[in-house]
């Protein structure tokens, strides 16, 4: 095979491609850009969280209910705003508030006897705004965490709990309790308050006790294929977008062999003595250069800026780059043969890009999705390649990881090829 | 030089090019003329491989020309009617490329670049990007990159369309030159004043079928205004025949039609 018509081929495509200022940004710029914004939206284990912003109403005033608004607002989770409850209400519905708390008047007492002796529990009022789920379960978390420790510090050490202990008490006399019963119960109770006595503040305020508090702590440990390699959310937010941009840039291939057409080139490129397949596979190698060019600048920024780093094998990289830049650029040439116009095939190939962006795990990753989706999505060929470079980069795998998305994607890469041979119009009038 | 015989192909149910067959000798000009849509561009395409015909064949010095890597498609080049050329490169950038795909490299690339910018007049120009270039300046990039390869036989379908007088004129110099080195040239075209102008035979294509194939001279001498020896119908003395009276004369119908 002469190779002189497909260098020339590849350099001339290059050459376009790189004399097209908007192409260029389009390809290079643009999807780093969005890669470093979603990588910092993700975030990582090594930065705090945001606080959830909540707001507290307290209509009770009691004791516990200040402690429960005093042990909250010491919660670093939580940004909290005390305001009345027509204000609260306000915050949420304009969304400057999460969840407001509100703590109903008799709530104090009535806590604590339902901690001690049953009976009806008060209820702690939740304003919520419906699009924060996930953030008002944590808040829930946090008022069990804290409303425990105000409750029974201020049950078994504050005077409310003196008060109960005493009137138990008396009760028990009354109860009509076994008297063996009855005095195991009046010895415990009486210990509670001699030992609460002992550690409480004077002048009968807030419980000076611990109260009841979380039994344990957590420790985190992320696991990955080696130690030392943390998860980096930049590592895949630039494998998401890096494909996404190359299968942009295969499509603005794609639409080129229409342009060509439609401006008589492809019948120069005919009248010479080339065969079909130099034509298409000069067409495929230029179309994986751009694309690899795409996704190697994309991580090379990531790399030199967010640190992201290939922490497994280095070569199962580059097969899976390789492999996912020739599936883009046989997804281009399908563009070029089922394209009639210009418009049409952009609009086209635009949806399909968006459709194999969104369901491969590039915008987000797919363990978000629904089971059945998730199983449905290995038919996307884009899911092959953001779980191999996944693979590679941030979890630290080997090259064995990078072997399945390899395979996967050049059997894509066949199939597209395939059937846009199948379908290429040869014939120029 | 080239030669064809019973070329016919259809797409679908539309005829475009039935039984044509016609040559071309080294160092003429061959003009076919016909209106659009007479199959002038089909038979162009054909001859360049860019359509196989359903029937027939095309030769060139005898030897029959098929499939996309034939050798014998070097000895044609290609002057498409689009402005084939990549606005965005510069005019050397172009010519390397189409020069490249006949395998042209190196010093005798470079070369083959310089003569053809110097037939054509832009030498001075070829750093420029095309996008750049006039309407005229396109046309003649667009005639040198079919001559990059030296090519035996140059087809040339309907160069001059959408151009200024002065490149016109250009252009047909250009054409004089390359039939005085001996090419072989097919020079598509519904201009009769060009046909007129440069060629040594013309052929008269409608409907897809080859209606006249003769000199200019020929053409003229089947005219009745010949035959009446000067004189038009009624009588009234004319000056010379035009071919629009020829094709009119033999189709039964005008040539813009």
């Amino acid at each position: 095979m002469d190779l002189v018509p497909v260098t020339a081929m590849v350099r001339k495509d290059l050459r376009l491609f790189l004399s097209d200022r908007r192409s260029v940004i389009v390809s290079f710029i643009v999807p780093i850009a969005i890669a470093s914004f979603f990588g910092s939206i993700i975030g990582s284990n090594n930065r705090e969280p945001a606080p959830i912003a909540i707001g507290i109403v307290d209509e009770d005033g009691s004791t516990i209910a200040k402690a429960l608004s005093a042990g909250v607002q010491g919660d670093k989770r939580v940004a909290v705003t005390v305001s009345g409850r027509d204000e609260a209400k306000s915050q949420v519905r304009q969304g400057k508030v999460n969840v407001a708390v509100v703590i109903p008047a008799g709530f104090g007492e009535r806590s604590g006897r339902a901690l001690f002796a049953g009976g009806a529990k008060p209820e702690l009022e939740l304003l919520v705004d419906p699009s924060r789920g996930p953030e008002v379960a944590l808040v829930r978390g946090i008022l069990t965490e804290h409303a425990m420790e105000a409750v029974t510090r201020e049950m078994f050490g504050g005077r409310t709990g003196r008060q109960l202990i005493d009137e138990t008490l008396r009760q028990v006399d009354v109860s009509g309790m076994p008297a063996a019963q009855a005095q195991l119960l009046r010895d415990m109770l009486a210990s509670v308050r001699r030992f609460y006595e002992g550690t409480s503040q004077p002048g009968g305020g807030p419980g000076g006790g611990p109260g009841f508090s979380m039994p344990y702590t957590v420790r985190e440990e992320a696991v990955t294929a080696r130690d030392l390699v943390a998860y980096n959310a930049y590592a895949h937010a630039f494998a998401g977008m890096g494909i996404q941009f190359l299968l942009f840039a295969s499509t603005n291939l794609g639409i080129a062999v229409l342009l060509e057409r439609q401006r008589g080139l492809w019948k120069r490129l005919r009248s010479a003595p080339i065969s079909r397949r130099v034509l298409l596979g000069s067409k495929i190698a230029s179309g994986a250069i751009i694309s690899l060019l795409t996704l190697l600048v994309s991580f090379g920024f990531a790399m030199a800026v967010f640190r992201v780093r290939i922490s497994g094998s280095v070569a199962g990289f580059l097969l899976v780059a390789v492999a996912c830049s020739i599936m883009s650029a046989t997804f281009g040439l399908l563009v070029a043969a089922l394209g009639k116009t210009e418009g049409s095939a952009r609009g086209v190939a635009i949806l399909a890009v968006l459709l194999m962006v969104m369901l491969g795990g590039a915008w987000v990753p797919t363990f978000i999705f629904p089971a059945w989706l998730q199983r449905m999505t290995v038919v996307i060929p884009v899911r092959w390649a953001v779980d191999g470079l996944d693979a590679v980069t941030w979890r630290g795998l080997g090259l064995s990881s990078a072997m399945m998305p390899t395979i996967t994607l050049l059997a894509f890469a066949a199939v597209f090829g395939a059937v846009a041979l199948s379908r290429f119009k040869w014939e120029e009038v | 030089m080239l030669e064809m015989r019973g070329l016919r192909k259809a797409f679908g149910s539309t005829v475009a090019v039935d039984d044509v067959s016609f040559g071309v000798q080294a160092g003429t000009l061959v003009a076919v003329l016909g209106p659009n849509g007479a199959g002038k561009t089909t038979t162009v395409s054909m001859i360049a491989g860019l359509i196989a015909p359903d029937r027939g064949e095309v030769r060139i010095g005898g030897a029959k020309l098929a499939g996309d890597t034939n050798p014998a498609k070097r000895r044609i080049g290609l002057v498409p009617q689009d402005i084939a050329l990549y606005d965005e490169l510069p005019a050397r950038a172009n010519l390397e490329f189409f020069g490249a795909l006949f395998g042209l490299r190196g010093d005798a690339l470079g070369r083959a670049i310089g003569s053809a910018l110097d037939l054509v007049g832009l030498r001075d120009r070829a750093g420029d990007r095309v996008g750049t270039f006039s309407g005229g300046m396109k046309r003649r990039l667009n005639l040198a990159a079919g001559l990059l390869h030296d090519p035996d036989i140059l087809l040339l379908d309907e160069p001059t369309v959408g151009v200024d007088p002065q490149s016109r004129h250009a252009i047909f110099e250009n054409l004089a030159e390359l039939k005085r080195r001996g090419k072989a040239l097919l020079y598509t075209t519904h201009y009769m004043e060009e046909a007129e102008r440069l060629a040594d035979r013309i052929v008269v294509i409608d409907r897809g079928r080859v209606i006249a194939d003769d000199t200019l001279e020929g053409l003229y001498a089947r005219t009745p205004a010949a035959v009446g020896q000067g004189r038009g119908a009624g009588g009234a003395p004319v000056s010379h025949v035009s071919l629009e009276t020829v094709f009119l004369t033999l189709t039964g119908r005008s040539l813009r039609d």
